[in-house]
């Protein structure tokens, strides 16, 4: 059904895709599966049309398949289950199931029309039980995502791509969920299937393909293949010297959470020491972020305890920051820095106090200030006035990371500070990582990026489903370990 | 920290002289449009007016006229900076007004009549802080119904009707605080009301704490990007409750700015004024997704209004062509922005 040859895809300088051949056929599920940042996601934005391939061909149906955009993409059979998904929250199930393709006579929507046509597809699906009338912003998620996939096959897909479609779902909808995807592969609908969760892949899936790196690195037919076998082709790289190390000792206890409990972590206990360089890991949705930001007092704890020195923490942002605690947000754009308001600004937010006297700045002084991190941190700007937006996103970081310096935080909180920058910066930063522990720092580094977490960190613990899994001391790790903890659903 | 250190120059590519003439327009932009509308009725008014529209005596009326729209937009100014609204400036400035009245027609001391009318003012700023902080409700909502509490009050407090004070009780710098007459003093000093330079002082105030305080910097932070600020431990909470008392207090300001003009108090003359603030700002180049504006865009913006006001009545152009004009103008001058924003994007 569709086939993909050869497909090469770069942005920039980064190559995400080099050479992918890629092939699902009527009433097969094929599994799609590799580590974050493996290509995944560039290559199902090539098949919904978000981005043209720079090399290769695609076909489907056997006709060449070149979509103009995702509607293009849509109107020719390709459809998308994502993670979040986009329904009118206001709507009714069947507004919104016809939506953009409403049954109408010179504008007067005929109801009646309708209703058959959506009863009829929530019968294909196998849940008349669904009420057309409902609006779908009171449905459960997985009922919502039913509404989706009706939707999709409104709109006569011949290939569905599920993107992590489990990931927020409850287990009762899992379970309702492979009912229907089996549902619709008997159909005749081609369908991929996009996770990390081997058990699940294996529940559906007949034939699965390892991506890594931007290249198809193995696949073959599921019954054939041990879990280990498939862990390996995930993650079977070879660490070079890319990841700089600073020789650094680590003294007593710091920071310590007690069966810290929030909206997704759950029960979460760890130690951090003086100088110790502790990495978190865990795949989309395992609750690492969510962790930190709890820490840091930026969600709400339900449960639980987090105490700096042997001193209870108040969970407030502001009490955390003054107590020595600092935080550099996964999300740069939205969260991490005010992107209209210049470098000076969002490096001197957190503490403005070293370059004001009773409230009063002294401009010319922060402005030393700034320049001096930005000259340390070798941030690429004009001035230190130019506005943060405008900067790239290694650029960006340094800001980001050179702002709870300046603050100078005991403790660092760091959510991903590697994504989405150019080799060099990430090994600036490795480094920075590294002096900082060795100035007696204690770093608390989440990262979905394997390699980098073995080569920089101290100790290694591992979140599953909002969980704390498993710690150990970073050698008495190995890539695989870490994987199959994580996969795991226990 | 490895790296040799040197700040490397680099210029955004393609687009430099574009984004920078576009930076020229950001801070001057709104002074070049009110010359462009003083020019323009100075020239249309020696054609077909009489001639009166430039002379001193005119531009003691629009700077009188202006002086009280200026300050509460500065407020205003700082509300929507911070990524807020403020839609009960207008009711809350009568009630000012109002309390004055009263108060001066009760008797009560000079002193203790304007800490009471700029009390009021705070607390109303204050309400507002603290319903939009605590409750977390939008504050284009929770003004759009302090506005109508505050009216409410203000007609409780006035009986009803409008509020007559005995000139002998009003003081004398009340009085003249927006008189259109010459003061008595004369000399190389510019011949104009105390209350213009009143407000000219405000404007400083209110610049340099924009630009070189760190409330300043928390306004901007908070309404470019609200998780940031939280992220970077700003007391989020305070400081709206602070720039909603500050805005509350310059919305007093405006009530006895015009109570001086009109020396009566009436509470249903406040309606629909904060449209007129806010168009000060917007005009000025102040974005209402916060973040953005600034004081000489503001005070340009009243002064816009107020001199379309002042040149169409010199003309004899009917008060609904004025109405209309600062409808246009308000939208072209947010279009220009939007055009502008995108353009910086790119």
């Amino acid at each position: 059904m569709l086939v993909m040859q050869g497909v090469c895809k770069s942005f920039g300088a980064t190559q995400a895709l080099s050479e992918v051949s890629f092939s699902v056929s009527p009433g097969e599920v094929v599994a799609l599966i590799g580590e974050n940042g493996a290509g995944k996601s560039t290559l199902m934005k090539l098949l919904s049309g978000a981005h043209l391939p720079d090399d290769g061909s695609m076909q489907l149906a056997g006709r060449p398949y070149r979509p103009m955009g995702p509607n293009d993409a849509r109107r020719q059979g390709i459809a998308m289950i994502y993670q979040e998904l986009n329904l009118a929250k206001d709507l009714s199930v069947e507004d919104n199931l016809m939506l953009g393709r409403e049954k109408h006579r010179w504008g007067w929507v005929s109801r009646k029309e309708q209703r058959k046509k959506v009863v009829e597809i929530l019968e294909l699906i196998g849940h008349p039980d669904l009420s057309p009338t409902r609006l779908v912003g009171q449905l459960s998620i997985g009922a919502q995502q039913l509404v989706e996939i009706a939707r999709a096959l409104l709109s006569d897909a011949k290939v569905m791509i599920f993107d992590e479609p489990t990931s927020s779902l409850p287990k009762k909808d899992v379970d309702r969920l492979f009912a229907i995807i089996d549902r619709l592969r008997q159909q005749g609908i081609a369908i991929v299937y996009i996770s990390h969760f081997l058990e699940e892949i294996r529940r559906i899936a007949s034939r699965f393909v390892v991506l890594r790196d931007g290249q198809v690195v193995g696949g073959g037919p599921m019954e054939s293949t041990s879990d280990p076998e498939i862990v390996t082709m995930m993650a079977g790289r070879s660490v070079e010297n890319q990841f700089p190390k600073v020789p650094h000792s680590i003294g007593v206890p710091v920071l310590r959470t007690q069966r810290l409990t929030g909206r997704v972590p759950s029960d979460v206990s760890l130690e951090l020491r003086k100088g110790e360089i502790f990495g978190l890991f865990g795949l989309v949705g395992a609750g690492r972020t969510e962790t930190l930001r709890q820490i840091f007092g930026l969600d709400k704890t339900l449960f639980g305890t987090v105490e700096l020195a042997d001193e209870r923490l108040r969970s407030t942002p502001r009490h955390c920051l003054r107590a020595g605690l600092g935080l550099v947000s996964e999300d740069r754009k939205t969260e991490g820095l005010a992107q209209n308001l210049s470098i000076a600004d969002n490096l001197t937010l957190s503490d403005l106090s070293p370059v004001s006297r009773f409230g009063v700045l002294h401009l010319s002084k922060r402005t030393r200030v700034v320049r001096e991190w930005m000259q340390r941190m070798s941030v690429k700007a004009r001035s230190s006035e130019q506005s943060i937006g405008e900067l790239s996103g290694g650029n960006q970081q340094k800001v980001a990371i050179a702002r709870v310096l300046h603050q100078n935080a005991e403790v660092l909180l760091l959510d991903e500070p590697t994504r989405g920058i150019d080799v060099r910066t990430k090994a600036d930063i490795y480094q920075w990582i590294g002096e900082l522990a060795a100035t007696g720092k204690s770093i608390l580094f989440v990262s979905s990026y394997l390699p980098e977490l073995v080569a920089v960190c101290d100790t290694i613990g591992v979140m599953a489903k909002g969980r704390l899994r498993e710690v150990r001391a970073a050698d008495a790790w190995t890539e695989q370990d870490i994987l199959s903890v994580a996969v795991s659903n226990e | 920290m490895n790296e040799p250190s040197n700040v490397v120059v680099e210029l955004p590519s393609g687009h430099s002289v574009r984004t920078r003439l576009w930076r020229i327009l950001d801070s001057f932009g709104p002074l070049l449009a009110l010359a462009l509308v003083v020019v323009g009725f100075t020239i249309a008014d020696n054609i077909w007016g009489q001639g009166r529209f430039a002379e001193m005596r005119n531009v003691r009326v629009i700077l009188v006229l202006t002086a009280p729209v200026a300050v509460a937009a500065l407020g205003m100014t700082m509300v929507i900076i911070a990524g807020g609204i403020d839609l009960s400036a207008g009711t809350a400035s009568t009630l000012c007004a109002t309390v004055l009245a009263c108060s001066l027609s009760a008797g009560y001391s000079v002193p203790v009549v304007i800490a009471m009318t700029l009390l009021t003012g705070a607390a109303c700023g204050l309400t507002n802080g603290l319903l939009i902080g605590s409750l977390r409700i939008p504050p284009f909502i929770v003004t759009l119904g302090t506005m109508t509490i505050f009216l409410g009050l203000a007609k409780q407090l006035a009986k009803g009707s409008t509020v007559f004070v005995d000139r002998k009780l009003i003081p004398n710098w009340l009085l003249n605080l927006s008189s259109t007459m010459p003061p008595d003093w004369h000399g190389w000093f510019p011949n104009i009301a105390i209350g213009v330079w009143l407000a000219l002082g405000v404007a400083v105030l209110v610049a340099v704490l924009l630009r070189c305080t760190v409330l300043g910097r928390y306004l901007f932070a908070i309404g470019s990007n609200e998780s940031t600020a939280r992220l970077c431990g700003v007391n989020v909470l305070g400081v709206k409750l602070l720039v909603y008392a500050l805005a509350g207090l310059l919305v007093a300001l405006a009530g006895i700015y015009s109570f001086s003009l009109v020396k009566i108090a009436n509470p249903t003359e406040g309606i629909g004024k904060e449209l007129k603030f806010i168009a000060a700002v917007v005009i000025g180049g102040g974005s209402l997704s916060g973040g953005r504006g600034t004081v000489l865009g503001t005070l340009a913006g009243a002064a816009i209004m107020g001199v379309i006001a002042s040149g169409c009545d010199q003309l004899e152009i009917q008060n609904s062509t004025q109405d209309i004009m600062i409808g246009i103008i308000i939208i072209a001058a947010v279009t220009l922005d939007q055009y502008r924003q995108r353009s910086m994007q790119r």
